[in-house]
C-alpha cells in the first residue's frame, strides 16, 4: 500500500460516521437514485448511479466497521481498497457527481447520498485521485488567493472601473459597515455588472456595505476538491477579514458552492459558530422587498424562467426568494417542471467546470436542461449562480440555442427605481 | 430425521436459536452502526415548515414527484410486496396465536381468504421485482449475490406458508417445518445482509430529514 493510499484510507476511516454506516446498511440496491442522476438519465450508462460511485468507501466502511466485515477482509473474501481502483473511481466522484443532491431527494431509504460524495472526495484527494484542474484551482485559491487566480489589483481596477461607470464609490475595509460583500473569481472576471448592482442597490436602500481586501473571494474550490484543511484556510480569510471589520452581515455572491461553502460549512471548518451572519445576495435582496428598501419600475416583457443552483435551492434552503424577486421584474416568468428544490443542475457544479476531462460528458449530460428550457419558450434565462451562468452559457452555445442567460441580481439593478435613489 | 422430529426440531431448539442469533445479532448490529456517532453541526440553522428528520421519515415512504413514472415496477410492486408481507406475517390468525403465545400480545386477525390472496399478491410482486432487477440494466449493474439471496430467503417463508395452508406439493407437517425453517433461516440472515434495512431506513431518513432541515429544505 502506497504511503498516499494509506494516509486517503485513514482520512476514509475518520469521515465514516453513524450516518454513513445507518446509509450504507440501508441500501437495497433499487437502483433509484439513478434516475435522479444526470449522467444517467443522459447517458443511460449504469456505471453512474450514484450509489455505485461510492463502492470503495462502502467496502472500507464493511471491512473496518463492522464484524463481519473485518472476518472477511482476514479470510481474503474482501479485497482491499488498491489506488489502481481508487483511480478509476476518479471519474465517477469527479466527473460525474456536480454534488447536486438530487438523488439524496429520492432515496426511498432516505440516503443522503451526496452525503457520501463529499466525504468520500477527502480520501480522494488525499490519496492523490483528485482531477488536476481542481488540484490547480484550489493550488491557486491557497497560493494567490483565488481560483481563478485573480489578485487584489484586479478587484481594484473593477472597483475604479465600476464607479466610473454607475457613478459610486466602492467602499473596501470600511469597519463597521453594516455588510461586508464578497465577490466569485468569475463575478470579477467575466460578470463585473454585479458589483454596479450591488453598489446600486445597497444605495437605494440606504445601507453601509464594505469589500474587503483580505476577503474579497468567496469561491472555496477545497470543498469542491474534498480537502477540509483547504477550505478552512480559505474560510477563514473571510471570517478573519469579518472580524476585523466588525460587520454584521456577509453577503456570498450569486455563487452556489460558495454559499455552502460559508453558510454551512464554513462554522463546521473553522470549529466554532461565526460572530456574524451569512446571507446569500438573494436573501439580501428579498429581506429589502419585503421592507420595502427595494423598489423596481418596469417590466422585462420577454417569456424568461429562472434556473435554481442547487446548492442553493436543495442544498441551501433559498427557494422563495428568487421567485419574489423574478416577479418584482418580468411580467412573462415561467418554472421550468421540476422547478424549486427537485431542479436539475447544469451539470457543472460541484468542480465540475473546473475539471477539462468532464467537459464532454457535462455538454452531453446538458440536454436534460436543454429540454426543460425548450419547454418552457422562454427567451431568457435567469439563475443566481456565475458558475451555474457559465455552464448555462456554454451549453446552450454548444446546443446553438440563442437564449441570454442573465444573473437575477443584475438584472433587479437594472430595474431600480431612479426616483427613490 | 422424519418430518416430525424436523417439526419438533424447528419448533424447539431451531426457534431459539433463530430468535437469540436474530435479537442479539440486531442488538450488536445497531450498536456496531450507531455507537458511531456524528458531529455536531455549528452553522447556525434555518427552519422551515415540514423540515424535520421525523417528516422525512414518513414522506419518503411516497415517491418523489416523477419518480413513479420512472420506475413503476420498483414503487407499485415495492408497496405490494411490503405491505403484503405486513399483512401475511402480522394479521394471519396462527401467527398472532404464535405471537401471544411468546410475548403475550395479541390482536384481531384477517380473515384466512384475504390472508391467502395477500399471501399470492406478495409473491407475485416478489417476483416482479426479481424480474426488474435481472432486466433493469441499472439493477442488474448493482446486483450482487447476496442481492439475489435475500430475495430467496424472504420469499421461501410466503411459499412455504402458502403451499402448507393450502395442503399442497408435500404433506402438511413436512411443508409446516420447511415454512419454520424457512423463517428461522431469515431471521439468522437478517440482521448481517441488506434486510437490516428494516431496522436502519428509518435512522437513515431521520439523519438526511435532520441535517437538510438544519438548512431549511424540507426533504
Amino acid at each position: 500500500m502506497s504511503a498516499s493510499l494509506e494516509k486517503g484510507v485513514a482520512v476514509l476511516k475518520e469521515m465514516i460516521d453513524a450516518p454513513i454506516a445507518s446509509y450504507f446498511n440501508s441500501c437495497v440496491h433499487c437502483g433509484l437514485c439513478a434516475e435522479a442522476c444526470l449522467f444517467y438519465t443522459e447517458t443511460g450508462d449504469p456505471k453512474y448511479t450514484p450509489i455505485h460511485k461510492l463502492e470503495p468507501l462502502r467496502r472500507i466502511y464493511e471491512q473496518e466497521y463492522t464484524l463481519l466485515g473485518k472476518l472477511a477482509k482476514m479470510v481474503g473474501l474482501s479485497k482491499p481498497v488498491t489506488d489502481n481502483e481508487l483511480e478509476e473511481w476518479k471519474e465517477l466522484v469527479y466527473n460525474s457527481c456536480t454534488l447536486c443532491a438530487r438523488c439524496s431527494l429520492v432515496c426511498p431509504v432516505g440516503n443522503d447520498i451526496v452525503y457520501m460524495v463529499r466525504k468520500f472526495r477527502e480520501g480522494m484527494a488525499v490519496s492523490g485521485h483528485a482531477p488536476e484542474g481542481l488540484i490547480g484551482a484550489t493550488t491557486r485559491a491557497i497560493e494567490i488567493g483565488s481560483p481563478m487566480g485573480v489578485k487584489l489589483p484586479a478587484v481594484q481596477a473593477q472597483m475604479k472601473h465600476v464607479h466610473k461607470d454607475v457613478g459610486i464609490e466602492i467602499p473596501m475595509d470600511q469597519e463597521g459597515a453594516e455588510y461586508m460583500v464578497l465577490l466569485s473569481s468569475m463575478e470579477i472576471m467575466n460578470f463585473p455588472e454585479y458589483l454596479g448592482a450591488i453598489a446600486k442597490i445597497m444605495k437605494q436602500a440606504g445601507k453601509t456595505w464594505t469589500l474587503c481586501s483580505t476577503a474579497f473571494e468567496a469561491t472555496n474550490s477545497g470543498i469542491q476538491i474534498g480537502s477540509s484543511d483547504l477550505a478552512k484556510v480559505i474560510v477563514n480569510r473571510i471570517v478573519e477579514g469579518a472580524e476585523r471589520l466588525k460587520v454584521k452581515t456577509v453577503i456570498s455572491p450569486e455563487c452556489g458552492h460558495a454559499y455552502t461553502a460559508l453558510r454551512w460549512d464554513g462554522a463546521n471548518l473553522v470549529g466554532r459558530p461565526f460572530s456574524f451572519k451569512v446571507l446569500h445576495i438573494l436573501e439580501v435582496l428579498d429581506e429589502f422587498r419585503a421592507q420595502g428598501l427595494l423598489k423596481t419600475e418596469g417590466f422585462e416583457m420577454d417569456r424568461m424562467t429562472f434556473h435554481d443552483p442547487c446548492q442553493l435551492v436543495r442544498r441551501g434552503g433559498v427557494v422563495q426568494q428568487p421567485r419574489n424577486l423574478m416577479n418584482m421584474v418580468a411580467k412573462d416568468f415561467v418554472e421550468m417542471e421540476d422547478a424549486g428544490k427537485y431542479n436539475w443542475c447544469c451539470g457543472g457544479g460541484g468542480g465540475v467546470s473546473a475539471n477539462e476531462d468532464a467537459e464532454e460528458l457535462r455538454l452531453q449530460v446538458f440536454k436534460i436542461k436543454k429540454g426543460q428550457l425548450e419547454k418552457t419558450g422562454a427567451k431568457t434565462m435567469v439563475t443566481a449562480c456565475a458558475n451555474c451562468r457559465i455552464i448555462l452559457e456554454e451549453g446552450l452555445e454548444h446546443y446553438q440555442m440563442d437564449i441570454p442567460v442573465v444573473g437575477l441580481t443584475e438584472m433587479i439593478a437594472e430595474h431600480l427605481a431612479e426616483s427613490k435613489s | 430425521m422424519n418430518e416430525m422430529e424436523l417439526l419438533n426440531w424447528v419448533r424447539g431448539p431451531g426457534l431459539n436459536i433463530a430468535v437469540a442469533v436474530f435479537l442479539l445479532g440486531t442488538i450488536w448490529r445497531l450498536f456496531e452502526i450507531y455507537s458511531l456517532g456524528r458531529k455536531q453541526d455549528l452553522s447556525a440553522p434555518r427552519n422551515a415548515a415540514g423540515a424535520s428528520g421525523w417528516h422525512t421519515v414518513v414522506r419518503r415512504s411516497m415517491p418523489p414527484p416523477g419518480m413513479l413514472k420512472r420506475s413503476p415496477v420498483s414503487y407499485i410492486s415495492g408497496y405490494a410486496f411490503h405491505i403484503g408481507l405486513a399483512i401475511v406475517v402480522f394479521l394471519f390468525a396462527p401467527h398472532i396465536v404464535l405471537i401471544e403465545n411468546l410475548i403475550g400480545l395479541s390482536w384481531p386477525a384477517l380473515p384466512s381468504q384475504v390472508v391467502d390472496l395477500a399471501a399470492v399478491v406478495t409473491m407475485a410482486a416478489m417476483v416482479l421485482v426479481l424480474v426488474d432487477r435481472i432486466n433493469k440494466p441499472v439493477k442488474q449493474f448493482l446486483s450482487t449475490f447476496e442481492d439475489y439471496f435475500t430475495w430467496a430467503v424472504t420469499f421461501l417463508p410466503v411459499l412455504t406458508g402458502y403451499l402448507a395452508v393450502q395442503h399442497l406439493l408435500l404433506p402438511y407437517t413436512t411443508m409446516l417445518a420447511l415454512h419454520i425453517l424457512s423463517v428461522e433461516i431469515l431471521l439468522v440472515v437478517l440482521p448481517f445482509t441488506k434486510l437490516f434495512h428494516v431496522f436502519t431506513l428509518f435512522a437513515s431518513r431521520w439523519y438526511n430529514g435532520n441535517a437538510n432541515a438544519h438548512k431549511g429544505v424540507p426533504v
